[in-house]
């Protein structure tokens, strides 16, 4: 477990490095200027050498700072997690240095957080849309972004002028389909959050 | 000619049989279905149970599954089409040879199933002509089997010269 003076030792080692309330592991607040220095730190003289996710979080358009980027490091000395949360300082086109050349790791995660964030990961070896496709042009995980998703011409445009299709938002029906955890199986089926109106009738106002 | 004779006789037909053209092609074609499993997602492994064993597709002549659309005609769309896979369900689609049929197996391939997203296509028919729809997420390998029956059937019906691709597209498109 982490203990208390291996918490206050990295503090005073790192000054602009704050805890951040917690309620499992130990939650750190790191400015994005200090990351790769904090983590190669971490890494080579605490013994976290394990990457276990590296993801982004939007706390919507009206926050001050909308995008961090979460890490959570494993130490298999300690037997305990890390978390880093780092705030992305520009809110239109938030930046974030790389980790991958810390942990290999971090490849694959900043693709995806870079795909469904568009946060730009500087000094990444191969910044590209790891699960949508190169053209696509939206962020779909940002808050403003709907679940059913926005009209955009098919990836392919040979195939798209055959088959007279497009990428079309998805009817939602009420939805999303949420599963409720209690009740008999048959009623705990995936159904709409919202049965009161569906895309041909208009939710009652 | 004996009573317990049930099969053709050539001695009484004179070597000869009379039919249509298209009885005996479709019953040739939908006896000898060569399926493409395009497998992308669950209902994968219930279309292997179905080739495997217990279920055993070969009892209707389509065991041969290709993994080369040069060598199938018929392609069974088992699993969820994002729009990132659909050019290449198409473009597999355009790579089999006529006459060529598709099913739709499980909810996703038919209408996007639970996957009501940005990047979920709503139904493998958007992009290709489906010949059948199989419910279930995911169906049983008998309701996989009822449909491959079932496209026997449809293939027995079709007009032999009749059925190519660019004729079953203009339908798509109206």
């Amino acid at each position: 477990m982490i203990d208390l003076d291996f918490t206050e030792s990295l503090l005073k080692h790192f000054t602009h490095v704050t805890k951040r309330h917690h309620d499992d592991c130990l939650t750190l607040d790191c400015g994005e200027s200090e990351v790769n220095k904090l983590f190669l730190h971490l890494r080579d003289e605490e013994t976290f050498d394990l990457l276990v996710d590296l993801t982004a979080i939007d706390h919507g358009e009206t926050a001050e700072f909308r995008f961090s980027v979460v890490s959570h490091l494993y130490s298999r000395i300690h037997r305990d997690y890390l978390r880093i949360h780092s705030i992305c300082e520009d809110n239109e086109s938030p930046k974030f240095p790389s980790v991958s050349s810390i942990f290999p790791a971090a490849n694959w995660h900043e693709r995806e957080a870079f795909d469904m964030f568009g946060i730009h990961f500087s000094d990444h070896p191969n910044l590209k849309r790891i699960l949508m496709w190169d053209e696509y042009p939206y962020y779909p995980l940002r808050k403003d972004f709907p679940l059913a998703g926005i009209e955009t011409p098919l990836p392919a445009a040979d195939v798209a002028e055959v088959t007279n299709a497009s990428v079309d938002p998805a009817p939602m029906m009420g939805g999303p389909f949420v599963a409720s955890s209690d009740g008999t199986m048959s009623e705990s089926e995936p159904r709409a959050k919202d049965e009161s109106w569906t895309e041909e009738s208009e939710k009652p106002s | 000619m004996t009573a317990n004779e049930v099969a053709y006789n050539g001695k009484v037909e004179g070597d000869v049989i009379v039919t249509k053209a298209d009885a005996v092609i479709n019953w040739i074609r939908k006896h000898s279905v060569w399926p493409m499993p395009m497998g992308l997602a669950c209902c994968a492994i219930e279309l292997m149970a179905s080739a495997a064993s217990r279920y055993d597709i070969s009892r209707f002549g389509m065991e041969v599954m290709r993994f080369s659309p040069r060598q199938s005609d018929c392609m069974i769309v088992a699993g969820t089409v994002t729009y990132k896979m659909a050019e290449v369900v198409r473009r597999i689609y355009d790579q089999m040879g006529d006459p060529k049929w598709v099913v739709a197996m499980g909810a996703c391939a038919s209408t996007g199933g639970m996957y009501r997203s940005y990047a979920v296509m709503q139904g493998v028919d958007t992009i290709v002509p489906v010949d059948v729809y199989v419910s279930g997420c995911p169906p049983r390998p008998e309701a996989l089997l009822d449909a491959m029956m079932k496209l026997q059937d449809k293939i027995g019906r079709e007009s032999s010269v009749k059925n190519l691709s660019g004729v079953k597209e203009a339908a798509v498109a109206s």
